[in-house]
């Protein structure tokens, strides 16, 4: 293989890495969160079993499946970008944004019906956990649609190239990790029994 | 120096200093009351010594805050302050007013004090750390907005930097968040609650973005280190801050009446605050070891390394100590609590607004660095200051820990005021560490009067 001219070597992580430091703060408190709820679902398992089952699960599934095929778009955004293509790049990412869009919506719907249903954090332990995980989460994919937007806005105006492009890895590094904690919280939460 | 109007950083220095040295006689009478609860009694009762005590903790470094911003903002934007003027006249103010409120703590009772100071107009007296009167607080937004107004002005104007959007940012939170000071409503809970507010987002969330902002600042000038560098560090920093500190106010949420998720979040979020702090000891080592210069001034990289590390003490391993709810529910309102207080208020505020005043006094005084005499003399009182600050915090560990034991813990508990009979010996070893506090403190003051050879400018 012929040695790579950019400026990021294979062996380094991609994208700025201060991002990482992020990705490995959030992962830890994400962490903690999903060791607490498992912590307290031991203590009244019948309880958390019989919450579950008021949640939608097809709409867990559906919002799941937006996520992971956003995140395939980021990749091809990243993979367009690596070869110079701003507009395709841009493409790629509006994908991704839409689909962003998709999962906040499905998202608001689930909330609206369990507000709907009177039912807050303080009705039960599962219901904190369950509000507060993707109450956060739901955070982070506005955050995540917010950066998504502005490496957009950039490639657009043809702001990357072969030489640099360790913003949009970046704002990808950041998108992974929002997928990625939903497909943890997602078996956790909404059907792990 | 390289801008004149950075001159107006050595008033606010110097009664910065002063109000510190009246914090520590006022600590260490109270101390004593600990111990011999009829000393200088009816004169100075403890509650009265305990609120100077406090206020002109805050009062310095308010001071401290506003001296370095007068002096670093100019250097960072490149350009004078909008108005030494403004600046001049805030600090007399500030000044009159601290001293006239001190001094109606001291010499009024404070039922009358609030009665001549119209709280009856605006109830918000009374509460810990809040209980200057109306007057004094409309004073303090007024001296806050003037600080803000003169600094943001000046960044305008100039060269903009992280460090400056920081420190602004940090600012305009603390004015802001005084606000709710004003807000005392009758439900106790709702009190409370928003209390933690000004007490909790100030000094666990918006004073470290000015921690953060100064302890950049003069990393830069001593390491000469890529302002790249530290900016991204310092960005990193102040967003684990803030994503960790803001809901980490539920770790004063657990048991005044707020709804009971407050003890998740509360707990999760807070155990995760000693993470920034980590990352400011390991930046301020970094940079130190990748220093590209000596700076001559060796007493003021010592003073921003104790910062980092103190600050990672006292705030984040005592803070994590208790912070969790199930440990918090013995701990809660203990001596722990003091210990932790102690510790982070020195470590994390006292210690960055010396290393301010350690790097910028002696170009203050028209030199780049203090001479060898003087600079050694600053280095025995900082390991003074800090070595008997870390064992007023191990004493004050050790009567919490016993108190928890004795007073809830054990199958036959004993009341309050039993207990602190029990635990004397840790106060008494406390006031001794106090002593020891003040003669660093004193030998820091003597440092400025030691005279020598000093380094001129490169």
């Amino acid at each position: 293989m012929p040695p790579a001219i950019n400026i990021n070597n294979q062996d380094d992580l991609p994208g700025d890495f201060a991002i990482w430091i992020f990705i490995f703060a959030e992962m830890l408190a994400f962490g903690v969160l999903f060791v607490a709820y498992a912590f307290s679902r031991a203590q009244d398992v019948e309880l958390f079993n019989a919450s579950q089952l008021t949640l939608s699960r097809i709409s867990g599934a559906i919002n799941t499946l937006v996520l992971i095929t956003s995140s395939y778009f980021v990749v091809q955004g990243v993979a367009a970008i690596k070869r110079g293509l701003n507009k395709q790049c841009a493409h790629w990412l509006t994908g991704a944004f839409i689909l962003g869009g998709v999962f906040v919506v499905i998202k608001m719907v689930e909330f609206h019906a369990k507000f709907a249903a009177d039912i807050t954090m303080s009705t039960n332990n599962f219901y904190m956990f369950y509000l507060s995980l993707t109450f956060f989460h739901f955070m982070h994919v506005l955050m995540g649609m917010v950066i998504l937007a502005m490496i957009i806005m950039k490639a657009k105006r043809g702001g990357y190239s072969t030489q640099d492009y360790v913003g949009v890895e970046t704002g990808a590094s950041f998108w992974h990790m929002v997928d990625f904690l939903w497909i943890i919280l997602f078996p956790l939460v909404y059907i792990i029994r | 120096m390289k801008y004149k109007s950075q001159a107006v950083a050595k008033l606010y220095f110097i009664a910065a200093i002063g109000l510190f040295l009246g914090q520590i006689l006022f600590g260490l009478i109270m101390g004593l009351q600990y111990v011999v609860g009829d000393f200088l009694f009816p004169v100075i009762p403890f509650n009265v010594a305990r609120m100077v005590h406090t206020n002109l903790l805050i009062v310095w470094l308010l001071f401290g805050f506003m001296g370095a911003s007068y002096y670093l903002i100019p250097e960072e934007s490149e350009t004078e302050l909008y108005s030494p003027k403004l600046a001049i006249i805030t600090f007399w103010i500030f000044l009159v007013a601290g001293a006239v409120t001190v001094l109606g703590y001291l010499l009024v009772p404070y039922a009358s004090l609030a009665k001549w100071t119209g709280n009856d107009l605006l109830n918000t007296m009374g509460r810990e750390f809040l209980e200057q009167p109306l007057p004094t607080k409309v004073g303090i937004v007024i001296v806050a907005l003037s600080w803000l107004f003169n600094i943001v002005m000046t960044v305008l104007k100039g060269r903009k930097t992280a460090i400056s959007i920081v420190l602004s940012l940090g600012m305009l939170g603390l004015a802001v968040f005084f606000l709710f000071s004003f807000y005392n409503p009758v439900n106790l809970v709702k009190d409370k609650f928003y209390w933690w507010w000004v007490v909790h987002l100030w000094v666990e969330g918006v004073w470290e973005l000015i921690l953060g902002a100064m302890l950049a600042f003069v990393l830069i000038k001593v390491t000469g280190v890529d302002r790249e560098v530290v900016e991204k560090w310092l960005y990193v920093i102040i967003t684990m801050t803030l994503v960790t500190g803001i809901i980490g106010t539920g770790h004063h949420y657990f048991w005044i009446g707020a709804p009971a998720y407050w003890q998740w979040w509360g707990s999760v979020f807070s155990a995760l605050e000693p993470i920034p702090f980590l990352m400011m000891t390991i930046f301020a080592f970094n940079m130190v070891n990748k220093r590209r210069r000596e700076h001559p001034n060796k007493a003021a990289v010592l003073w921003a390394l104790g910062t980092s590390v103190m600050a990672f003490l006292g705030a984040g391993l005592w803070g994590f100590l208790h912070t969790l709810a199930p440990i918090n529910y013995y701990t809660h309102g203990t001596q722990l609590t003091a210990a932790h207080g102690h510790l982070a208020f020195f470590g994390a505020y006292a210690l960055v607004v010396l290393t301010m005043i350690s790097y910028a006094m002696p170009i203050l005084r028209g030199r780049a660095a203090n001479p060898e005499r003087a600079q050694i003399m600053e280095m025995w009182s900082f390991w003074l200051m800090t070595i008997s600050m870390f064992f007023i915090a191990l004493f004050l560990t050790g009567a919490g820990i016993v108190q928890v034991w004795l007073q809830r813990m054990s199958p036959t508990p004993m009341s309050f005021m039993a207990v602190q009979d029990q635990i004397s010996i840790f106060y008494w070893a406390r006031e001794g560490a106090g002593l020891v506090f003040l003669i660093g403190l004193l030998l820091y003051i003597g440092s400025f009067f030691v005279k020598g050879e000093s380094r001129a400018f490169e």
